[in-house]
């Protein structure tokens, strides 16, 4: 991508907060169009939740095979700053005229040293479970945050690091040819000028341990869609093969729980949008991986509102072996014998009260605004609804403006949405902030 | 290029990536012997300051005027290295890129000898292949800073507002006599009930009063030529043509609600109608009726049309819920599919429905509604409810269909026209679902709104918004710079037979008149290097080999095949 022959819309910088999908393409379309970026991600890579995720419905694309060139564009792109693994202590003034102080916390590994070949990981003697991979895997006490992160910087984990803990180590800092690990690397503060700031600080996994009747945590083979999501991608801690936890068996039926936590009185109310097309992809993706395993998925509603989502539930029915039960399951029991989930339910279509095993049980759960969000918001004086979402915008003309001028928001942080939706938000909050840029002048 | 050709080789190891599996000093030595190399090394990091360097000096010491790279993927490091024969005096397109990493030791793990060989004959064939690349010049060319904006409804006027903000220049196209779109028949917007004239009427204001916009109403397109930062439209204003000179293009053409004839006593009983057709009635009609059935689903989700309206469930929602704030008795029931109240707001929407009494019955698509009356009047339906397990009779004085938008009469037109595709639904399909939804893959074209699939009002404004961003880019640039390898037609080869230009994905090829060598005229393809993406489908398909694809030709692809170890 040639960057010859930008114009400077205006000498103001943007400040985005959230280095996922959303907050990539505002920074992209802004820096497009001549103006200083700095893209704050609190995580040691940008990327967020779609770098988690194996491949997107409907089309079935390999999430990280479109993502990653989004994210090497942020990198190689002169007019964005990356700020990875920092956070945003303080933002004062006013639209047009804001300063920023952000945290740039200590990787204990220097940015312009490192080349990311991952030879210190290797020697490293500490494993610790893997966050990316929703604790599924284990990584080491320096590692990078996914195989394919941006920046490809490594981090030593001081919680877990044998030096930080004051045992004997430093086998890291004697096997780096690249002399880039610096244990007195300290955290930094940055301070920056911008005329506008865009919140796409993205969303949370919902604990479902709080719903006790479905087991997760206590029956091994209930797992949440996001471990089902790192599990079945090739670059996750099985290499994309379907393992019982109980036993690492293959499973040969699945069963699909939606609105785990969404649409309940008793957790989240509002509905998380993009439940009913993620058990269906990864329904679709397991028959592809095991033709003759099949999927049934309990739903309440199949929202299915998107393009091409009809024909993909279509699909998933005629030829992927997934069968759909409208109920809302009671509660899951396990089979001490073989270590089965017992799926407990009504079928509202026959009204008879019914018991079905499967091999592993999927939950749907919902998703909730990013645990940071709160923080964030209060720094910056931004209202946020009784969920913690970014409070809907009075101006019915600007569904991206906060309760804070000058400071807009766009993405999962507004509401659920899918990648096609935060994509648009994020480049129509885009075109907001070049308004407000363009009449600063 | 006349001057000898002098290559230098440059193997990373990648830490251990690459230099743990393929012997990379055996690879070096290799080079080194290879036609014209003059100069081989191997490093640790080529990516690193010191690699970089170490390049940019042989480069000057040496007079190399090729560079091969052999180390990760041009995905993350192209840029990086052309940029570093820039620094260092060097055409950067006369770099070429050979991937020992993911081509070669990360997929040969097991076999270090073998990857080592490949390693050697992927060498080889950079070398090849540099040393018949050319300099070549970035094509860039200058983007006017207008747009031209086709629809005037809500997504229109918000992308052409925001556009105007901006300082660029706007011209809306609108071919009814009034702005605001289907909007305007709308009474009330979910789910705050408020009038929809409380958002059209402030937009339009804005819209007449911005110096920067002009406005075409009673407004036809006719002709579109030319490609991103210089397209010639011609529209027909009211009988008069008109050209417009513009950088951009926005389609937001909207849809039209489906109005089910034949189906449901729709037609046949004047109390059987369409949400839109009970909103064009106003507000004071939703008084006066004591059994209301709402049909979701009424030409959607079936076989002829498979998709979801996306928000009419909403829809039907507001209406039954503003019946029954007319008339608390009344009794309203929505017979549905599925409620599809997707997201935050919505749950709560359908939760106060429920909580003021509106009913809802699910039907089986198999066993779809029956609308019974008599002279013209539409009086009970009966349906089989799922969750009863068998069938009821629901009193009606007032029976709403709700119907999913449906496209636009115009857009296979449209489409023709402006080179851009539609989908099977007859939507305007976009570039790509997930990471390019308003975008086309033609360049300086954009779309938004009810035009690429149903939408709800902020994701109208959302996507209107977005397509002006996309616009804006080119414009805030200036100009456009092309892909420096694209695709040349020799025309005394070409026997136009068009082919290429029904395969261009891009709108690139047309027809051009060149003179014969016997004094005569035809007809040959030609490729518009600003609007070519160097894709070669144009060259693949060739019958008369006139089409040559630079920085892939046929020379460089034989010289690299072509030399056996």
């Amino acid at each position: 991508m040639a960057q010859k022959g930008v114009f400077a819309l205006s000498h103001k910088a943007v400040l985005i907060i959230g280095g996922g999908i959303a907050g990539i393409q505002s920074a992209i379309d802004l820096a497009n169009m001549g103006t200083t970026v700095y893209l704050v991600e609190k995580k040691p890579s940008i990327g967020g939740r779609m770098a988690q995720l194996d491949k997107t419905f409907p089309t079935n694309d390999c999430s990280m095979c479109i993502l990653a060139p989004k994210m090497i564009e942020c990198a190689n792109h002169e007019n964005i700053t990356l700020l990875t693994y920092s956070e945003v202590a303080e933002i004062q003034g006013e639209e047009g005229n804001f300063k920023a102080r952000i945290i740039k916390k200590a990787r204990f590994v220097e940015e312009d040293k490192c080349v990311g070949c991952g030879e210190c990981a290797e020697k490293c003697p500490t494993k610790v479970s893997d966050e990316f991979n929703v604790g599924l895997g284990q990584r080491k006490a320096i590692y990078k945050y996914f195989p394919q992160a941006v920046p490809s910087t490594y981090v030593i984990d001081p919680d877990h690091c044998r030096l930080f803990q004051g045992k004997k180590c430093g086998v890291c800092q004697k096997t780096c040819k690249a002399n880039a690990v610096n244990y007195d690397q300290k955290d930094r503060e940055i301070l920056l000028d911008v005329g506008a700031v865009i919140m796409a600080t993205g969303f949370d996994l919902y604990n479902v341990s709080g719903l006790g009747e479905y087991g997760w945590g206590k029956i091994k083979n209930v797992l949440t869609a996001m471990q089902f999501e790192r599990m079945i991608c090739a670059s996750g801690p099985t290499r994309g093969h379907l393992e019982r936890p109980s036993d690492g068996k293959e499973p040969k039926t699945l069963a699909f729980i939606q609105c785990v936590g969404s649409r309940d009185v008793r957790h989240r109310r509002y509905c998380s949008a993009v439940c009913c097309m993620h058990a269906t992809k990864e329904a679709i993706l397991a028959h592809e991986h095991y033709p003759h395993l099949s999927s049934t998925i309990f739903f309440m509603d199949m929202r299915a509102v998107g393009k091409g989502f009809q024909d993909y539930i279509r699909r998933a029915g005629e030829e992927y072996s997934v069968e759909y039960i409208r109920a809302r399951p009671g509660r899951i029991t396990e089979n001490e014998e073989n270590g089965n989930p017992v799926i407990h339910f009504e079928d509202t279509t026959t009204r008879e009260l019914k018991s079905q095993e499967f091999d592993m049980v999927i939950l749907s759960q919902a998703l909730r605004p990013s645990e940071g969000n709160a923080a964030v918001a209060g720094q910056m004086g931004v209202t946020l609804d009784e969920f913690g979402f970014v409070a809907p915008s009075e101006d019915l003309l600007n569904p991206f403006a906060t309760s804070r001028g000058g400071v807009f928001a766009c993405g999962f942080c507004q509401s659920p949405m899918d990648v096609p939706d935060s994509v648009v938000r994020a480049s129509a909050a885009a075109s907001k902030v070049a308004e407000v840029l363009a009449s600063c002048g | 290029m006349s001057d000898p050709v002098h290559v230098g080789v440059f193997v990373c190891h990648c830490g251990t990536n690459i230099g743990g599996i393929v012997n990379v000093p055996e690879v070096v030595e290799y080079a080194k012997t290879l036609p014209c190399v003059e100069w081989a090394e191997g490093n640790l990091y080529t990516c690193s300051e010191d690699g970089l360097s170490s390049i940019r000096n042989r480069i000057k010491e040496l007079k190399l005027n090729r560079v091969v790279v052999a180390s990760c993927t041009p995905r993350t490091h192209e840029m990086l290295f052309r940029k570093n024969c820039e620094r260092a005096g060097l055409n950067k397109y006369l770099f070429e890129f050979v991937n020992l990493r993911e081509h070669c030791s990360w997929v040969h793990m097991e076999k270090p000898a073998e990857a080592t060989l490949k390693a050697k004959d992927l060498v080889r064939m950079g070398v090849a292949k540099v040393s018949l690349l050319q300099p070549r010049e970035d094509l860039a060319t200058d983007v006017l800073k207008a747009t031209m904006v086709l629809g005037g409804g809500v997504t229109g006027l918000s992308a052409a507002l925001t556009l105007a903000h901006q300082g660029y220049q706007v011209e809306i196209v609108e071919k009814e006599e009034e702005l605001g779109g289907l909007l305007r028949f709308v009474n009330r917007v979910f789910p705050s009930h408020q009038p929809s004239s409380v958002l059209l009427n402030p937009l339009i204001e804005s819209v007449l009063e911005n110096p920067n916009i002009r406005v075409h109403l009673g407004a036809q397109l006719t002709e579109v030529k030319g490609f991103v930062g210089n397209f010639k439209a011609t529209i027909n204003e009211g009988g008069n043509p008109l050209e417009l000179n513009v950088g951009t293009i926005i389609v937001a053409v909207g849809a039209q609600s489906h109005k089910p004839v034949g189906s449901f006593g729709y037609g046949r009983f004047d109390n059987v109608m369409t949400q839109l057709d009970f909103e064009r009635l106003g507000t004071g009609q939703t008084a006066g009726f004591n059994h209301v059935v709402i049909i979701n689903c009424v030409g959607a989700r079936n076989e002829e049309r498979s998709y979801c309206g996306r928000f009419c469930c909403i829809v039907a929602l507001k209406n039954a819920i503003l019946l029954k704030e007319a008339n608390p008795h009344a009794q309203v029931t929505i017979v549905q599919r599925d409620v599809m109240a997707v997201g935050k707001l919505y749950e709560d929407y359908y939760r106060r429905a429920l909580e003021m009494g509106v009913r809802f019955v699910r039907y089986d698509p198999a066993r779809p509604p029956q609308v019974e009356g008599i002279n013209g009047k539409a009086e009970r339906v009966r349906v089989f409810h799922l969750l009863m397990g068998k069938e009821i009779e629901l009193g009606a004085d007032l029976v709403l269909l709700t119907t999913p938008l449906v496209p636009a009469e115009d857009n296979a037109a449209l489409s023709q026209m402006m080179k851009i595709p539609l989908g099977t639904d007859g939507f305007f399909l976009e570039a790509h679902q997930k990471l390019r939804p308003v975008e086309f893959p033609a360049d300086g074209i954009f779309v938004g709104g009810c035009a690429r699939y149903p939408a709800e009002i902020p994701d109208c404004i959302g996507q209107g918004l977005a397509a002006a961003a996309k616009a804006a880019i080119p414009m805030a640039r200036g100009q456009v710079v092309s892909d420096a390898f694209v695709s040349e037609v020799e025309p005394s080869l070409c026997s136009a037979c068009g082919r290429c230009v029904a395969v261009c994905p891009f709108g690139a090829v047309d027809w051009a008149e060149v003179r014969t060598s016997a004094g005569g005229a035809k007809s040959v393809a030609r490729i518009n290097p600003a609007e070519c993406k160097g894709c070669g489908l144009c060259t693949a398909s060739c019958l008369s080999g006139a089409i040559r694809l630079s920085g892939f030709t046929d020379e460089q692809i034989f010289a690299m095949i072509g030399t056996q170890r």
